[in-house]
């Protein structure tokens, strides 16, 4: 997302880990990364938002799930087969739930 | 991982074999099971090829048991004022009869065939889990009978398959019954969770050298689109069962009307798991008819990418059109428009499929083998199932017919005429590959024309019941009310009795038909290729020997078998046969694997499925019983998990000899 | 970039797969994508629900943002210190790898301790679990995520015996990696229950 590690195959010290995406060093840095974007979160609970609430909560929600399937995970790197049968369930999951939320009139009532 | 098998050569000390209980110098603490001749095997076994038998016979004890349910209903229903079931009885019977028929019979019987032909057809030693696979099969076994000891304990479910919320609650059933249900499906879920998962991985990654997906025979296409929507389908019902069974077991307020709920909300889980489910059952039965209808009218299958791609597409769309059951519930306009357009366009795949049937057969030289003829049958009569569904698509139609005889008319021409048709045919076509034996034409002939008549009795008069407003569930009918002329409830009622009872008879031939194969000296062996078959699974031996296949084929075509029996002459440009099948296979073992190695045998699956009702007794009648279910439960995982997956040869009981690693061989595509 | 990975892969996973790929790693994967559609549907349960509350407190007045908060950090963390754990074991560094299965099995019992605090102060405050449709959607959402780490949690903790007890170093790698799959998969739904259960009120 918004850094430089998925370029960086890492030549450090141990030969295979290009393979895995990331340094131990990139894996702290990422860690940071999602942190920050946590104290974001927790923020909107002291500071007003306003309009931008929900939105804000939902980018971060989804950013901090992607960084952490695409680096931890190493779905980035891994083979496309385990991202494709990974994503199909999820986004099954999540256009199935919300389509049977929908039928419940759950996204009018919230405005 | 790495799979090995001890040398089979030790049978012979099966007299003496006692597999007996002592720890094992390696973590495992039982000593790993060898081969032997005697029941006992079947017990360890991770054969798939066991396990699909056994998965075979104990469905179809099941089916007996769901078919007599139906005959009691049938017999209740014969004439006014039935008395041979009390209304408690009869929702018990209607209840047990759907939850049988398709979660202990067409599920697990798909499972039968899954199990032991996908690996063939693929070109595969085994499974990629066989532990797990054995695992599966006995978590379903005890499922299943867990779920029918309800019977004795108290009266079995009683609020329909479907189970609506908040009718189920202890308020409405207040018997055990539907705690039975809840954790018995529980169980058997796991049971398709692991199957699935097992089998997604075994075809896409054990395909025999060559095997491609496009190369597949269209059974193991349409066998793994049904395991991708077990994988997803199965969580959804987990959670509607755990909602249900902590409301009724710790008073949860989920489907609680008082307390604010949605009694909706029970439906949409259900039906969002029930319609793939729909599919679930049908779809094997499609793809095992696209290998009989080639195979009997010696044509290639008509458009297999589109057979494959629309049945992928069946199971994609099934995603989509759940709300349909649930048209009458007051889901509004926009939803109840959706859910119909999607519900018509699902019809198109499905269409497709049937086409392709028919064209394969066009202009083929047709041979009405009992096989070929129940396929035609499944044809005929889930086109006409087909149709009647298309009717409740259209939303003010489907309100007028909801929760009447003609749904139960739609849905037994499906499921029946349809699934159940398929995997007869399945029976038939495979049988020779299975046990060495053709079941017999004759008695075969009868079996399929009893049950098509008899079928036919029973569920097309439920269309003139249903539309005359026969409602489904009721367990008596007056004269008062039954109508005149044609249109007399009485009169169709009686038919479809009667039609059932001669189904019955259809049935009970096939019996017979096993019976007089094996028991009857003049049934001869059966040839290596009886049929002239096109796929994988006939270029070995019958029945397969355990590593499936002594050389592990390179795959050059779709219809592989076929390629290697008949080829093109350059200049006439005529099929010719170039090979028997005998001499496909002396050719293909002429140079045999060097190493294969086996997956060893296990106590463990059966032990830990075996923990699984003792919990779910615990949590019904006694707690301290549930947690000694929950210690074993733990124990045993971690022993299966201890269990070295590569047994050494000290680990066997009895002892291997030392000699015997000279037969082990490496198993190239098990991982 | 994945024609290495493949190749790697194929080092400690089976033999010679269609796709070169472990049997394990691609049944984890096929799991994990089931899971998302149990996880889907205790979550809309839950959305369905927290607004009707009609005995007891509402969502808003019962949650401690702020302890909530420090729990989903320290849940977080632990993927960072599951994900060195890997790196590690990939290494063939076993006492590092055991090191940071252990921290990693530290920081999810703090979690699970921090959620089962939670739990006792709601349930004073007046929110059992059959209260109401709030209650019981919320106790069998953030339970089920419980009793899911929980099961890492032995998890991880059976995997460093096996480490320790096996002479081979870097011969659980595969395992390592398999584990650290599910125990992040738990952290990612975790990151959506903190937004949709906690931060967002109804």
């Amino acid at each position: 997302m918004s850094t430089a590690t998925e370029q960086h195959t890492g030549h450090d010290d141990h030969a295979h880990e290009e393979s895995h995406g990331a340094s131990d060093k990139q894996y702290v840095i990422i860690a940071l990364i999602l942190a920050a974007l946590t104290a974001i979160e927790v923020s909107t609970y002291y500071i007003d938002f306003g309009p931008l609430f929900m939105p804000t909560l939902f980018v971060l929600m989804i950013v901090k799930f992607v960084i952490v399937v695409s680096y931890f995970m190493h779905l980035k790197f891994d083979n496309k087969l385990f991202s494709y049968l990974f994503y199909s369930g999820l986004i099954l999951a999540v256009a199935v739930y919300c389509g049977a939320l929908a039928t419940f009139k759950f996204f009018l009532q919230k405005g | 991982m790495a799979i090995i098998e001890r040398p089979s050569t030790e049978i012979a000390v099966a007299g003496g074999a006692t597999v007996g209980v002592k720890p094992s110098e390696a973590l495992g603490v039982f000593k790993r099971p060898a081969a032997s001749n005697s029941w006992r095997d079947w017990i360890v076994t991770v054969d798939h090829k066991k396990l699909g038998i056994m998965y075979g016979v104990a469905a179809f004890a099941f089916f007996i048991i769901g078919g007599v349910e139906a005959l009691l209903i049938r017999l209740q229903l014969m004439g006014p004022d039935g008395k041979v079931l009390s209304a408690d009885q009869y929702n018990q019977m209607f209840t047990m009869h759907a939850t049988t028929m398709v979660f202990l019979f067409v599920m697990p019987m798909v499972s039968a065939f899954a199990n032991y032909f996908i690996p063939l057809q693929i070109g595969a030693r085994d499974v990629a889990f066989p532990r797990i696979n054995a695992f599966g099969f006995w978590c379903w076994l005890f499922g299943g009978i867990f779920l029918n000891t309800s019977w004795f304990l108290g009266g079995a479910a009683d609020g329909g398959w479907f189970m609506y919320a908040p009718n189920s609650s202890t308020l409405f059933s207040p018997s055990h019954g539907v705690d039975f249900w809840v954790l018995g499906l529980q169980i058997t879920g796991i049971a398709s969770l692991t199957g699935a998962i097992n089998l997604i991985v075994t075809v896409l990654n054990m395909r025999a050298p060559g095997m491609k997906l496009m190369r597949m025979p269209i059974f193991t296409w349409m066998a793994l689109v049904v395991q991708f929507l077990l994988l997803f389908a199965m969580p959804v019902i987990t959670v509607a069962l755990f909602l249900l069974s902590f409301q009724r077991t710790f008073d949860a307020t989920f489907f609680d009307v008082a307390a604010g709920a949605d009694p909706l909300l029970w439906q949409h889980l259900f039906w969002i798991f029930g319609h793939p489910e729909v599919y679930i059952l049908i779809l094997p039965s499609f793809g095992i008819v696209s290998e009989v209808i080639p195979v009997f009218s010696k044509k290639p299958l008509f458009g297999y990418p589109i057979v494959a791609m629309s049945g992928a597409a069946i199971g994609f769309v099934g995603w989509g059109v759940w709300a349909h059951h649930m048209f009458a519930s007051g889901l509004g306009p926009v939803s109840v428009a959706v859910f119909s357009m999607a519900t018509m366009a699902i019809a198109v795949p499905t269409g497709v499929k049937i086409v392709n049937w028919v064209m394969t057969m066009w202009g083929g030289k047709l041979k009405f083998s009992v096989a070929m003829l129940f396929a035609i049958g499944l044809v005929v009569q889930f086109t006409i199932g087909g149709l009647s569904g298309v009717t409740h698509s259209v939303a003010p139609s489907d309100t007028q017919q909801t929760d009447t005889y003609y749904i139960v008319a739609h849905f037994h021409y499906v499921l029946f005429g349809g699934a159940i048709f398929g995997l007869f045919a399945g029976f038939y076509y495979w049988w020779p590959k299975m046990f060495r034996k053709q079941l017999n034409e004759g008695l075969g002939q009868w079996n399929f024309w009893l049950m098509v008549i008899g079928m036919n009795m029973t569920f097309g008069p439920m269309h003139i019941l249903g539309l005359q407003g026969q409602p489904r569930r009721m367990g008596v009918w007056t004269e008062a009310r039954a109508g005149e002329g044609f249109f007399n409830i009485g009169f169709w009622n009686m038919i479809a009795s009667i039609g059932s009872l001669i189904l019955a008879v259809g049935v009970l031939l096939f019996i017979i038909n096993i019976v007089y194969t094996h028991k009857s000296k003049r049934v001869p062996i059966a040839p290596l290729d009886p049929w002239d078959a096109r796929s994988l699974e006939w270029m070995t031996s019958s029945p397969p020997a355990e590593h499936n296949f002594d050389a592990i084929p390179a795959i050059n075509h779709l219809d592989e078998f076929f390629h290697r029996k008949y080829a093109e002459d350059p200049t006439t440009h005529e099929i010719k046969q170039v090979a028997t099948a005998e001499e496909v296979l002396a050719d293909m073992n002429a140079h045999p694997d060097e190493h294969i190695h086996m997956p060893s045998r296990s106590y463990w699956p059966i032990l830990v499925a075996l923990a699984l009702p003792i919990i779910c007794y615990g949590l019904i009648y006694n707690r301290l019983l549930m947690a000694v279910g929950a210690a074993f439960l733990l124990l045993t995982m971690f022993g299966w998990a201890m269990e070295p997956s590569t047994a050494p040869d000290d680990d066997f009981d009895p002892p291997a000899p030392s000699e015997g690693g000279g037969h082990t061989k490496e198993l190239a595509p098990l991982g | 970039m994945a024609d290495t990975v493949v190749a790697h892969g194929a080092d400690h996973g089976a033999h010679h797969t269609t796709t070169g790929l472990s049997n394990n790693k691609l049944g984890m994967w096929v799991f994990l994508g089931s899971e998302c559609l149990l996880f889907g549907g205790l979550i809309s349960t839950y959305m369905l629900y927290r607004g009707r509350a009609n005995a007891g407190p509402q969502p808003d007045q019962i949650y401690d943002i702020p302890f909530t908060s420090v729990s989903s950090f320290v849940l977080l963390m632990s993927s960072l210190t599951m994900v060195l754990a890997v790196s590690a074991a990939n290494r063939k560094d076993d006492r590092n790898t055991n090191l940071w299965l252990t921290v990693t099995a530290v920081l999810g019992a703090t979690f699970v301790g921090g959620q089962v605090y939670e739990f006792t102060a709601f349930y004073r405050e007046g929110l059992g679990f059959t209260t109401s449709l709030f209650g019981s959607s919320f106790y069998t959402l953030t339970g089920f995520h419980g009793v899911h780490v929980t099961v890492g949690i032995i998890m991880l903790m059976a995997l460093v015996g096996m480490v320790r007890r096996n002479r081979i170093p870097g011969s659980k790698a595969e395992t390592v990696e398999l584990v650290g799959l599910y125990w992040h998969f738990v952290d990612i739904i975790w990151i959506v229950i903190f937004t949709l259960v906690y931060l967002i009120p109804s």
